[in-house]
């Protein structure tokens, strides 16, 4: 991984939110890269902090929350230090999104050939409707939606969850963004309909190098999808590096745990492993490791002592564990 | 008529029976325009032994929510029958075979948020089913709580929380506990761990095996996830536009799968499988049950499709022991 090439930095971010019994911090420190082209998966549990972190990124945190330290380098640029105008032309145009059901970020009572339309509109300086009807009509076919010439007119509800998602990524297609932000793109869609998804996202980052973050709580879908990944637990990264080694021999207890507990097909058991306990509300953290209290390894340094992300043996990825385990099971 | 013993039965050991079960909705689609028929359900039979999960799973609009629906007595059947421990449901159930399903037949829904009363304390909920089925005297409720609470591994003082201070996971232990109150021999599991996250969804998933050892319980457990029904079920059956494309035992389904939807299927959801490898993605999306393609409901969609596909449909055949599928290509493997 060079730095050179990364798209997006982000240094240490740390966000708060205010709350009746103080500040929360939600994201608590959290350091990662995605070059272009390449795929980082951001995965965890609810309250582990993933989706304020992506918010973060983009200046879209709620009202009561804000960034407390930390940079966000995109272009050259602190996100962090931009005024929400400059943010406000920076996302659509070289940031791009797409979030769970994109029903909410559709607006229901405009066309969506309107709707796609806009991005030209806004993005790309078209001011003939007809030209935009015609360019939305061409990322629609470009998502393979199919009958498309005769969909453009029909609005968000008469479409599927997997064709609104397929309209999601037109208008990322519109944008051509450099980076690519995708909040648990095919939860709420079937098994079948998510492959094609997946693979038409691949399709629009392999063709403009894009790079692309996909946050989820779906391991199958990182495993297969992403190049590198980062887990995170309790606001922090866990440990972070290449698909293939943090899945395939993992070095922290609670993503040992998670791929452990995910029930195989192929690996027939009587029993699934499971990590004892709750996660820890957010924000309400012991000043040790913050998996401790489930952590069947803990000792007294756990207990009293956070352990940073450092490089672990392998030398591909880094850890946050005082005993990281070596060996591949 | 009342029926209170068991009746002759296709298959002596099964507890729920459910022959060529159909389900129509009239829909209209406009307000002037004569109602069509959607069929949600179109001639679905299975049956369960005591003490076995049958899993049921499909994407949205398969129906599988429709048999649960049918199962639990929440909607009616338009045809077919349904046999619950000898007891008849059919289009017009007795008044006891309605008050012995309330007894014996207990839902747990997919999301723990909405299924609990906000306003109710934990042990409220869970005594609930006792005060209404008048199945305890009333000064031991409160210790049948605290039972109910640590079977399904919460402490008893969580019968004075209220469900907003819950977790998830913890809701749906309750929803469990509440499921169990009455001693029930059956359950119907619609999704219930898909809205949990993984490390509390095997803690839930282990908590429904145990109980099921523990008390022989039966389980229709409902889910789109196959590897969740992969692990829990002793028999299988895939749902596609409200008909079976595959049935039979576990490990039939799962590991000699003879239809290619029941295969893409498995490919989508194991990554790691060889089918999943050689990148067999589905085209397309489930038809509307409103214009259901035909021949075979899966022809548009399969790989595999061939002119006989479109011109007739596929009946479910045997093609082994305990093992069904409704395709004109998969081969028997009868021994």
């Amino acid at each position: 991984m060079s730095t050179s090439q990364a798209v997006l930095r982000v240094d240490n971010l740390v966000a708060e939110i205010a709350t009746p019994r103080g500040l929360l911090r939600v994201v608590d420190g959290v350091s990662f890269s995605v070059d272009a082209g390449r795929t980082l998966g951001i995965v965890g549990e609810s309250g582990s902090g993933k989706s304020m972190t992506c918010l973060s990124l983009l200046n879209l945190l709620p009202a009561h929350a804000r960034i407390a330290a930390g940079a966000v380098w995109f272009g050259g640029e602190d996100l962090t230090k931009k005024s929400p105008r400059a943010m406000r032309q920076l996302r659509g145009r070289r940031i791009g999104m797409i979030v769970q059901d994109p029903m909410n970020s559709l607006n229901p009572l405009y066309r969506i050939g309107t709707q796609i339309g806009e991005v030209f509109k806004y993005h790309h300086r078209v001011f003939s409707s007809r030209e935009r009807w015609r360019r939305a009509l061409a990322v629609m076919e470009r998502v393979r939606i199919p009958a498309a010439a005769s969909r453009i007119g029909n609005y968000p509800h008469q479409f599927s969850g997997g064709m609104r998602q397929r309209i999601a990524a037109a208008i990322n297609i519109a944008c051509q963004p450099e980076l690519l932000i995708a909040d648990e793109p095919t939860t709420a869609l079937d098994v079948t309909i998510r492959l094609q998804i997946l693979q038409l996202l691949r399709d629009i980052q392999s063709e403009r190098n894009t790079a692309l973050m996909l946050i989820t709580h779906d391991l199958p879908l990182v495993a297969r999808f992403c190049d590198e990944v980062a887990v995170m637990y309790a606001g922090r990264i866990v440990e972070q590096g290449p698909v293939e080694q943090v899945f395939g021999a993992p070095a922290h207890p609670y993503t040992r745990g998670l791929v452990d507990a995910m029930p195989r097909i192929s690996r027939r058991s009587s029993r699934l492993v499971t990590i004892p306990g709750q996660p820890p509300a957010a924000g309400e953290y012991d000043i040790g490791c913050r998996f401790a209290p489930r952590c069947v390894h803990a000792t007294d340094l756990c207990r009293s002592r956070y352990p940073e992300l450092t490089a672990f043996a392998d030398g591909t990825r880094q850890v946050a564990c005082w005993y990281p385990r070596q060996e591949s099971v | 008529m009342k029926r209170m013993e068991p009746i002759e039965r296709m298959d002596p050991a099964a507890l729920i029976e459910v022959r060529n079960l159909t389900k129509h909705y009239p829909i209209k689609r406009h307000w002037l325009a004569r109602p069509v028929n959607l069929a949600a359900l179109a001639g679905v039979s299975f049956s369960l032994e005591a003490g076995g999960t049958f899993g049921l799973v499909g994407e949205s609009g398969s129906g599988k929510s429709t048999v649960a629906k049918i199962i639990i007595g929440a909607e009616q059947a338009s045809s077919g029958e349904v046999e619950i421990g000898g007891h008849a449901f059919g289009a017009r159930p007795s008044a006891t075979a309605q008050a012995w399903r309330r007894r014996t037949l207990q839902p747990v829904l997919q999301d723990p948020y909405g299924s609990l009363n906000p306003h109710m304390k934990v042990g409220r909920i869970i005594d609930e089913p006792l005060r209404i089925q008048h199945a305890l005297p009333s000064h031991e409720y409160r210790a049948r709580v605290a039972q109910l609470l640590e079977k399904v591994g919460l402490s008893a003082a969580y019968a004075d929380r209220l469900p907003h201070e819950l977790s998830g996971g913890q809701r749906q232990r309750v929803a469990i506990a509440r499921a169990l109150a009455l001693e029930p021999a059956i359950l119907v599991l619609d999704e219930p761990v898909s809205a949990l996250d993984v490390s509390v969804q095997a803690q839930v998933l282990n908590l429904l095996k145990d109980l099921q050892a523990e008390s022989g319980l039966t389980y229709l457990l409902i889910s789109h996830d196959l590897a969740v029904v992969a692990y829990m079920s002793t028999r299988i059956g895939v749902l596609y536009l409200g008909q079976f494309m595959e049935l039979g035992s576990r490990d039939a389904v799962i590991e000699q799968p003879a239809h290619p939807y029941t295969q893409a299927l498995l490919a989508a959801s194991e990554p790691q499988s060889p089918a999943a490898l050689s990148g067999v993605a589905l085209e397309g999306e489930i038809p509307s049950p409103l214009d259901p393609p035909a021949g075979c409901p899966f022809h548009p969609r399969c790989p595999q499709a061939q002119a006989r596909c479109i011109e007739s449909k596929p009946l479910l055949r045997q093609i082994g022991a305990d093992h069904w599928a409704a395709c004109h290509f998969s081969a028997t493997h009868l021994s």
